[in-house]
């Protein structure tokens, strides 16, 4: 990987390994507010929240917003592991 | 992103918040004009051709002649601006008019529309866009085709682009068609070829560039349109403009007016009424063709028995009947099919609103949200716009301001189907017929609303009342009171939807004709002015036949669309995935995941929709629940049993995945 020289071996798979992790908690977050709450929906829903039964609310609202941060969340934590691990790209 | 590049890139929050207060300003004027007694037809015609007349302007100005520019808009649109494109991009006609309107038929269950639409955004951020963006080529398919080597895993790429777009383009040529006809009075096939002119001059001299100014354009316009009429709905009914939040009350309302209506002696009558009536259909049906030909015969019979002095207008309602009636048995069974699921519904007692799996069940919904998610991640019409950002940093951000875009419409269409539903329920339902509002009429015209009277009361009954999906935000502004310029608005919104989206699909189908099938695999030697000859000429013959097929008004379309999702999903997505995320996913495998996905897929859709195959349940339109695991399994074992990539190709996998150098693939 000759693009690339100057970064160790090992900084490499720490910074990819840093990104193994993230994914995954992300992809967790991911399955749980819509699957796992969509699969209890009914237990959800006997909570009432202004009106909204819960389990209604995170199919129609709840999740949307934890699918923005999340994504908010992984660009924010990758730029800046981009910057600690030294891997950034060069300012074009 | 550097500065100095162009006066329009330095200043683009200027120009873009500059523009939203012209244009507020534009609607403020037409509202004083309406005022003036404008008439509701030259406020129509005003909104269209100013609208249209300035994505125009945006297209015109934006002509290229550089390869980057017009396929990827030069690598130069920052996040948040490929954020609105991306917004407007995605949304189509079925997000902006449809889709509170399913939630409004479906409850619950419908959701699985909105979750699966934005879900789709977080496998997305985490699984492609930063990585698609790294490895910086200009098509989907020249990723399939560096990747795996070779033209084999290209063509399947660009067979599924086009499979999955082409679809998608008619649907949005059709809702063109009938926005502009329903909301300008003209002919339908001439507001296809008028909304055709509009696409085709976004997106021709400008290729990707034009195309992203003017999804912005169209995006600001498109929130616009669809935020207003449901702030002033909620204002209408809760005091508090913020439909959001306050649509909760509204949904315990709907929920206590639905017990009642439930109970009502007179809809019980009414659903006894709507049973016989699926009897009398289930007779039809079984006794076709002799049912069919004894209709018109009595049809026939009750023409020829008119008195030679009826009136005219007697006999030209018989004559329209007998043009009514379903031309041969295999229309007529499909017609009377629908009659039958239609009076069927309605000959039991609705479903609570907010109660879960009441119209679909569990398994499918999940499957179909599953399905509409991955689908998302793997069109390429939406990966595309990763491209044309500056950075992998900013292709991370940028898909965060996507999905917030998005969210913006998402997040208030649940509020809409409250809201209207709510009006149905409270202010419509229990009025005597001769006194429904004024929209009902409007939209009855249309088709969009129908009732009748079944137990001859003079008074409408809620099971007496159809109401289309696409009514909902189409009505909202008549519903909540709100003069005729806002409708027009809407109206404006849901071009602009239509439009942005069929640019970004037309540019994606052209794209693989031109750049993946011309350039690289028939003509590499290709001059860049011969390139981008061939990809507009194409992008023109694109266009005409997807319009030409549009004015067919094909019902399976709408079902086709769906179909898209599953096939991208199936087919795109795991060899993508894989090449980035699995070193060891060779060529291959790349094309048995992507074959065997892409062809069980389809053979379910077809089997499950023609000929009657059931597979656990699963609907047609989740079909992509089975080839999307299909294609991965296939991908790594197929790869594990033959030989490993080239030592080339992995350095290249490693290169897609760290920021820092260049990709293999170079710039022109």
């Amino acid at each position: 990987m000759k693009e690339l020289k100057g970064i160790s071996k090992e900084t490499l798979q720490a910074y990819w390994k840093a990104n193994v992790r993230l994914t995954t908690f992300t992809l967790i977050v991911w399955f749980v507010v819509t699957y796992v709450c969509a699969f209890f929906v009914r237990e959800l829903n006997t909570i009432v929240i202004f009106g909204f039964p819960f389990g209604y609310y995170m199919g129609a609202q709840g999740s949307l917003i934890v699918f923005v941060w999340l994504i908010f969340n992984y660009a924010f934590k990758m730029n800046a592991n981009d910057k600690k691990y030294g891997v950034e790209e060069e300012e074009e | 992103m550097a500065k100095g590049k162009s006066p329009f890139l330095d200043n683009l929050g200027k120009i873009y918040a500059m523009y939203t207060g012209g244009f507020i300003l534009f609607v403020i004027g037409l509202a004083f004009g309406e005022k003036m007694g404008m008439s509701n037809a030259s406020i129509g015609y005003t909104y269209m051709f100013a609208t249209i007349g300035l994505y125009a302007v945006i297209g015109i100005s934006s002509r290229t002649a550089k390869v980057s520019e017009y396929y990827v808009a030069g690598r130069s649109v920052p996040a948040l601006f490929n954020g609105m494109a991306t917004g407007s991009d995605w949304m189509s006609a079925a997000s902006f008019i449809g889709m509170a309107g399913t939630i409004f038929g479906f409850g619950y269950d419908g959701l699985a529309y909105i979750m699966g639409w934005t879900g789709g955004y977080v496998l997305l951020a985490v699984f492609l866009g930063p990585y698609l963006r790294k490895f910086g080529q200009y098509t989907i398919p020249d990723f399939l085709g560096a990747r795996y080597g070779g033209s084999a895993a290209r063509t399947i790429g660009i067979i599924a682009a086009i499979v999955a777009s082409f679809t998608y383009l008619i649907a949005q040529v059709t809702g063109v068609g009938i926005i502009m006809s329903r909301f300008l009075g003209i002919d339908f096939q001439i507001g296809v070829f008028v909304g055709l002119a509009g696409i085709l001059v976004c997106s021709m001299l400008g290729g990707m560039k034009a195309v992203t100014w003017t999804q912005v354009a169209q995006y600001i316009i498109l929130i616009l349109a669809y935020l207003v009429p449901v702030t002033v709905m909620s204002y209408n009914v809760t005091g508090i403009p913020v439909s959001e939040v306050m649509y909760g009350q509204v949904l315990q309302k709907i929920d206590a007016k639905e017990k009642v209506i439930n109970a009502d002696p007179k809809e019980i009558e009414v659903m006894a009424l709507w049973k016989k009536e699926v009897e009398k259909i289930d007779a039809d049906l079984k006794n076709l063709p002799a049912s069919l030909d004894a209709k018109r015969q009595a049809l026939n019979d009750s023409l020829a028995a008119l008195p030679a002095d009826a009136a005219a207008a007697e006999k030209e309602k018989i004559q329209k009947a007998i043009a009514g009636l379903p031309k041969n048995p295999v229309e007529a069974k499909e017609k009377w099919e629908a009659a039958k699921k239609s009076a069927t519904e309605k000959s039991k007692p609705i479903k609570p609103y907010l109660e879960p799996f009441a119209r679909l069940d569990m398994l499918n919904m999940l499957a179909l949200t599953f399905c509409l998610m991955v689908g998302t991640a793997g069109l390429p019409h939406i990966l595309m716009r990763y491209y044309t950002v500056p950075s992998v940093k900013q292709a991370r951000i940028s898909v965060g301001w996507s999905l917030f875009f998005i969210f913006l419409l998402y997040f208030t269409a649940p509020a809409y189907a409250a809201f209207a539903r709510n009006e149905v329920l409270s202010n419509v339902v229990g009025l005597p017929i001769a006194q429904l509002p004024a929209w009902m009429a409007n939209w009855a015209k249309v088709g969009l609303v129908s009732f009748k009277d079944m137990n001859a009361d003079g008074i409408l009954q809620f099971y007496e009342l159809t109401i289309g999906a696409d009514a909902i935000v189409l009505a909202t502004p008549e519903i909540a009171g709100l003069p005729y310029v806002i409708s027009g608005l809407v109206a404006a919104g849901g071009l602009a939807a239509a439009l942005s989206t069929a640019d970004g699909l037309l540019l994606t189908i052209s794209n693989s004709l031109s750049h993946d099938l011309y350039y690289k695999m028939i003509n590499p030697k290709a001059s860049i002015l011969k390139r981008l000859t061939i990809s507009r000429v194409l992008l023109v013959i694109v266009a005409i036949i997807s319009a030409w097929v549009a004015t067919y008004k094909l019902t399976i379309i709408v079902e086709l669309v769906a179909w898209a999702f599953s096939i991208a999903a199936a087919s795109f997505f795991p060899a993508l995935v894989m090449g980035i995320w699995d070193k060891r996913a060779n060529k291959a495998g790349a094309l048995a995941g992507m074959w065997a996905g892409f062809l069980i897929c389809l053979f379910y859709m077809i089997g499950s929709r023609f000929y009657g195959l059931n597979w656990f349940g699963v609907k047609t339109i989740s079909s992509g629940l089975f080839g999307i695991p299909l294609g991965f399994i296939m991908i790594y074992v197929v790869s594990r049993m033959t030989a490993p990539p080239s030592p080339e190709l992995q350095d290249f996998v490693e290169s897609v995945r760290i920021p820092k150098g260049s990709a293999a693939a170079h710039e022109e």
